[in-house]
């Protein structure tokens, strides 16, 4: 089940806010979808990024799949025990599978994401 | 994230059904619709090194050429000494172009002097039918046997207890590249000595509609060993590792069997072969490329079709890939002939990064070869 408070993007990355931070990783159907992650780039402290751009890649053995960020802002944190561990990802991906922490530069962009309620249905209709 | 595109509804296996009920993830490969992985790639890797693992490699193409030209023919079709097979014995051949280019690699299977199976890729299973029938000469008759079977390799070092279990007689007395009819659970089969892994294993060929039967026995004769069905993504790293090349990613119709590394499946003495003209021009003007094998130095997977770039020239990657056993990323690229030695330093652009990585002895993996017990 993915958690509820949390907010979704539809290329399934998922953000936790607290305060001016956000938090960004990608949602369990999706490393369900990837099957085991083997490689990670993550970018360096200090980028910005608008939302829905690109701020790193995902590999697992047989493919290459691009990040997006769901929120705009600057990269604050990477988590650096995931790019050495990337099987993190898949054993706990809303939890130490997270992937890096954002200065937001706006709380607009948040309330535009789907909810957990509207995630689950939006995955099961693209999985039809 | 961009997540892969699947599920194009091609061709089936007589297993499909039971693929899906074990929880198999379905991809398209070379126009048939395959389990990718079962339980995970790196876990199924790792059951095949180190214990067994059972793979549905039915999607390749089996053709029989018969009659009393038969071996002549295939003398004219691929470039390994077929006179040297003895029956029951089979080897790694091709066809070839008239440039000395792949129209695929495949296995040549010697039954009798008049009684030939060639195993030969999914993809070009058609390809090389209409290849074969329209440049063999002589007294043949061919067939295209591939949906009658199934084709259930069985891989690892538990691989000889495991069918011997299952064989009407002792698959652990054929030799590496031998081959023997037998009954498989009461179905007629034809078991070979063979396989895509670098590990001890057997490949059993059996009636279509005895697959599932088969399949689910391998597996409940395995489960005490952990023995687990595997997919075509365990496949590609395990043969990736120990080098073996792949139709389509290493070799193609621009890569000659020198390029390739490959040299030891042609004859050149053996008297005329399709494509030996250009093979023997090309040894005597010089291999331009090698397809080598390289690690990375940098961070990232180089993978195919990404750029190299060596201080002689430009290359391509040809795989690339995690390597299970080595926990390190590993590749084959084809470089410039003067850039290929071991120890050759090049770089890959890695979606617009140049990584480094460095030409390695190959095969990457090699199994301890034991007396099995």
């Amino acid at each position: 089940m993915n958690p509820e408070d949390l907010r979704y993007a539809a290329s399934h990355e998922w953000v936790r806010v607290q305060g001016e931070t956000g938090t960004v990783g990608i949602t369990d159907h999706a490393q369900k979808e990837l099957g085991e992650i083997v490689y990670l780039e993550l970018p360096e402290v200090g980028h910005v990024y608008n939302a829905q751009e690109e701020f790193g890649t995902v590999e697992s053995v047989k493919a290459v799949s691009e990040l997006f960020t769901p929120v705009s802002g600057e990269v604050v944190e990477i988590n650096k025990a995931a790019v050495s561990e990337p099987g993190i990802v898949n054993d706990d991906p809303y939890g130490d599978g997270w992937l890096i922490k954002v200065k937001l530069s706006t709380d607009e962009e948040v309330s535009k994401l789907m909810t957990a309620e509207q995630y689950d249905a939006y995955v099961q209709a693209e999985e039809k | 994230m961009s997540l892969p595109n699947e599920g194009v509804a091609l061709k089936r296996t007589p297993l499909y059904s039971l693929h899906r009920e074990l929880g198999a993830k379905i991809v398209e490969f070379g126009g048939w619709e395959m389990p990718v992985q079962y339980s995970g790639i790196l876990e199924e890797h790792r059951a095949v090194r180190e214990r067994a693992g059972i793979f549905d490699v039915s999607h390749m193409g089996e053709l029989e050429i018969r009659g009393p030209g038969a071996l002549e023919a295939l003398q004219r079709l691929t470039p390994n000494d077929v006179s040297k097979l003895a029956d029951g014995r089979c080897h790694y051949s091709a066809f070839l172009t008239e440039r000395g280019t792949y129209v695929d690699d495949l296995l040549v299977y010697r039954r009798a002097a008049d009684n030939f199976m060639l195993v030969v890729n999914a993809s070009n299973t058609p390809k090389d039918f209409a290849w074969a029938k329209s440049h063999a000469t002589g007294d043949v008759a061919m067939e295209d046997r591939t949906e009658d079977y199934a084709l259930l390799s069985v891989q690892g070092p538990r691989a000889v207890a495991l069918c011997s279990r299952l064989c009407s007689s002792d698959p652990s007395q054929l030799p590496y590249y031998g081959f023997s009819t037998m009954e498989v659970l009461g179905a007629p089969a034809l078991v070979s000595r063979t396989g895509y892994t670098g590990e001890d294993g057997f490949e059993l060929c059996v009636p279509a509609q005895d697959a599932e039967r088969i399949f689910r026995r391998l597996l409940e004769e395995g489960r005490g060993d952990d023995v687990l069905p595997c997919g075509l993504g365990a496949r590609d790293t395990l043969r990736l590792e120990a080098k073996m090349a792949l139709y389509g990613n290493d070799i193609d119709d621009t890569v000659t069997p020198w390029e390739a590394d490959l040299g030891w499946t042609v004859k050149m003495k053996k008297g005329d072969f399709i494509g030996r003209d250009s093979l023997e021009r090309q040894k005597q003007e010089g291999v331009p490329r090698k397809l080598v094998g390289f690690e990375m130095t940098d961070r990232g997977i180089a993978r195919h079709g990404y750029p190299a770039r060596t201080a002689s020239g430009p290359g391509v990657v040809t795989s690339g890939t995690h390597s299970p056993t080595f926990a390190h990323p590993i590749g084959l690229a084809l470089l410039p002939t003067a850039a290929s030695a071991v120890g050759t330093e090049f770089s890959v652009d890695i979606r617009g990064r140049q990584a480094r990585a460095r030409v390695v002895e190959t095969p990457f993996y090699k199994r301890k070869k034991e007396v099995s017990a």
